[in-house]
């Protein structure tokens, strides 16, 4: 309707929330890798590697839940430590909203840290025993150069929003506090920074169940006001599926599926993720389990079985299994982001059990 | 299953544990009454702090020195409060045994499994070395570790935590005890080891006719395994029953709360329904029901009164006052 403006259009500088565009990816992780060594023998030589995180690839876009399921053991844990690069990865790039992270004009790992925050599973543990808990919260701001006073109006903001009264737990320290409040407390502090992706390593594992509905009920909510991402590593699965939006499953350093959470709960493809799911207990003693989905404990991740690591459990496994790697890529007759990666799902793989043709 | 007149083979009247310290004194079980069936499985269910656990232990004694126990605690006919330590040491085994949440602690590192395992069966059946191998080797067996002639020369630290835990199994199992208690045998392992050792148990306990004490705090557990539930909240029950009528009548409002908080499938996209608050302080309980300050139905005489326990039916007893008109209604 109205005549368009005659001067010319001003172009602000692109702000930190945009930086990468809508469309780009909050975190690429490509071909992550860490093996640990094992050493032993007199001479103190690495006699044997723990294949920990295995050539992991995956993406979280912005704003989304990835939920990151497996067992003790799979590298889950250790995904979450190498993204946040508390440990050296051994290989693969990672890439935070378009910029590679310690790259030449990439991001460093210290500017990533501020954006990428962390709340572990020992809420007492990971709190410094001797500092208050409005001093824990307003360290990493004042260490980044914040104004005390606004340091400490921030600490009390966020308080509030984790569902602490300031006046009341600001003073007190770390032992003064229960379990759930501790992990509040974790999670106000991994948001003092402002940062844009939370990774929650079983944060709510040790929480007692009617506690650890608040605090999912509380990081629901945050991540609606703040316009947060999280990657939300769990063994329950029942948890998992309540926040997130994608699920990753990990077996033994390796990615075996991933995809929509309504895609892999209702419709999961591979053995494990199967046995995996039906190993949940089942809340209805009418309809009890009353088959073993799996037998025996996960291999050890040192020198993990050849070509695919779930063979040796599982019940379709050929010799197909046992000499070629599976890759992970999407099934003809899924929806293109339900990855899967076994035989079975690849046409002419040599699978008995492998599906005709379809795509390539 | 069900004879005529059976006696029950653990029957617990008012058991109170009290923790006395100089500074304080902290009253883990306030007056715990249930009875249990040979061959039938119960469930306590409790958060963190409930008491569940120090119940446990009391039917074995193995409350510290300085906790006052009091009330009585039937197992198999015998009265465990006030037994003596010798006598404590001659039921703990053959008649009641017990497996714990983790399996490295609650066994011997310098032992391997089959030398522990043997130990029990030749104290209590003055068995010879070789004898008792031969049992304990059945054992593993019984408990499904493979290569069990190879596991039986294992430490425990040589084994993974499925393994030591169908170890402690096999352990408990030794001189085939009437009553087994439980306390989180699965809370640390793996879902699909956990599955494992709960279908495990629940063969052997109807195999061997095996009452079972079973401690969780997960609600899905408790669904798969036990025939009777008992809920427990500062030390007190505060909901008995079936399973079936306590999971799904749920007329105590902490059972309510428990269970609807308990994210399980489909509750996907709406807050979760959670009970205020946190458990309170066993050291200072409140006045009058002690759920009354989390409660969203508490009235103004919960905090003053204490809630009276009704009787619904056999075995199905609710501690708060809403269960009376409940009755009424009937």
């Amino acid at each position: 309707m109205s005549t368009p403006a005659p001067y010319k259009v001003y172009m602000p500088p692109v702000p930190e929330e945009i930086r990468g565009g809508k469309a780009q990816p909050l975190l690429i992780v490509d071909k992550l890798r860490k093996y640990f060594p094992v050493r032993g023998g007199v001479l103190n030589r690495v006699t044997a590697m723990v294949k920990a995180v295995d050539d992991v690839t995956f993406e979280v876009q912005k704003g989304e839940v990835l939920g990151i399921v497996g067992e003790s053991g799979c590298g889950k844990s250790t995904t979450a430590r190498l993204v946040m690069q508390l440990i050296k990865p051994d290989a693969g790039t990672l890439v935070y909203d378009g910029d590679p992270v310690g790259a030449f004009r990439g991001i460093s790992v210290s500017a990533l840290r501020r954006k990428v925050q962390m709340v572990f599973q020992e809420s007492f543990a990971s709190l410094n025993p001797r500092l208050s808990i409005s001093d824990s919260i307003s360290y990493a701001p004042k260490m980044h150069g914040t104004p005390r006073a606004e340091a400490d109006e921030r600490t009390e903001r966020l308080l509030r929003d984790v569902g602490l009264n300031p006046a009341q737990f600001a003073r007190r320290y770390p032992h003064e506090l229960s379990g759930g409040q501790r992990q509040r407390v974790n999670i106000a502090r991994a948001l003092a920074l402002e940062p844009k992706l939370l990774i929650l390593d079983e944060s709510v594992s040790a929480l007692d169940k009617s506690v650890e509905a608040q605090v999912l009920n509380l990081l629901v909510e945050l991540k609606q006001k703040r316009d947060l991402t999280y990657m939300f590593i769990s063994h329950d699965l029942n948890v998992v599926e309540f926040i997130s939006d994608r699920v990753l499953v990990m077996y033994l350093g390796k990615v075996v599926e991933t995809g929509p959470v309504d895609e892999i709960y209702r419709n999961p493809r591979h053995p494990y993720t199967k046995a995996l799911l039906r190993s949940k207990p089942s809340f209805d003693p009418a309809h009890r389990t009353t088959e073993m989905p799996l037998t025996g404990d996960p291999p050890s991740p040192l020198n993990p079985p050849s070509g695919c690591r779930f063979r040796t459990r599982c019940a379709f496994a050929e010799s197909v299994c046992a000499a070629k790697v599976p890759e992970l890529a999407a099934t003809p007759d899924s929806p293109p982001q339900h990855e899967v990666s076994c035989h079975m799902f690849v046409a002419g793989s040599g699978h008995s059990r492998a599906i005709s043709g379809g795509l390539s | 299953m069900a004879q005529a007149a059976q006696t029950p083979i653990v029957d617990v009247r008012d058991l109170k544990v009290e923790f006395r310290r100089r500074e304080q004194s902290v009253a883990a079980v306030n007056g715990v009454t249930f009875s249990l069936m040979p061959g039938e499985v119960l469930t306590i269910l409790g958060e963190s702090g409930s008491g569940k656990s120090v119940t446990l232990k009391a039917l074995m004694g193995l409350v510290p020195d300085y906790a006052h126990v009091s009330g009585t605690a039937l197992v198999a006919g015998k009265d465990v409060v006030g037994m003596s330590k010798d006598e404590l040491r001659k039921i703990r085994g053959p008649v009641v045994s017990m497996i714990f949440q983790e399996p490295m602690t609650a066994l011997d590192p310098v032992f391997t499994i089959g030398d522990q395992i043997a130990e029990i069966i030749r104290t209590h059946e003055g068995l010879s070395h070789r004898a008792a191998m031969k049992r304990a080797l059945e054992l593993l067996e019984m408990v499904s570790i493979p290569s069990a002639a190879r596991r039986l020369k294992n430490y425990p630290h040589e084994m993974s935590g499925g393994m030591r835990q169908r170890a402690m199994i096999a352990m408990a199992l030794a001189c085939r005890p009437s009553v087994l208690l439980a306390d989180e045998p699965t809370t640390a392992l793996d879902v699909t080891v956990q599955i494992q050792i709960l279908l495990l148990l629940r063969q052997i306990q109807k195999e061997m006719g095996m009452a079972v004490v079973f401690v969780t705090h997960d609600v899905g557990v408790a669904a798969e395994i036990s025939d009777q539930v008992a809920v427990m909240y500062a030390g007190r029950l505060v909901e008995t029953g079936t399973v079936y009528e306590v999971l799904s009548e749920r007329s105590h409002p902490y059972t309510e709360g428990l269970l609807s908080s308990t994210v399980h499938g489909g509750m996907k996209g709406q807050p979760l329904d959670m009970i205020r608050g946190q458990p309170p302080n066993l050291a200072a309980l409140p006045p009058g029901c002690s759920f009354a300050p989390r409660c969203n139905q508490a009235a103004e005489s919960c905090h003053r009164v204490d809630a009276p326990s009704v009787t619904l039916g056999p075995g199905r007893l609710v501690r708060c006052i809403r269960a009376q008109p409940l009755l009424a209604a009937e």
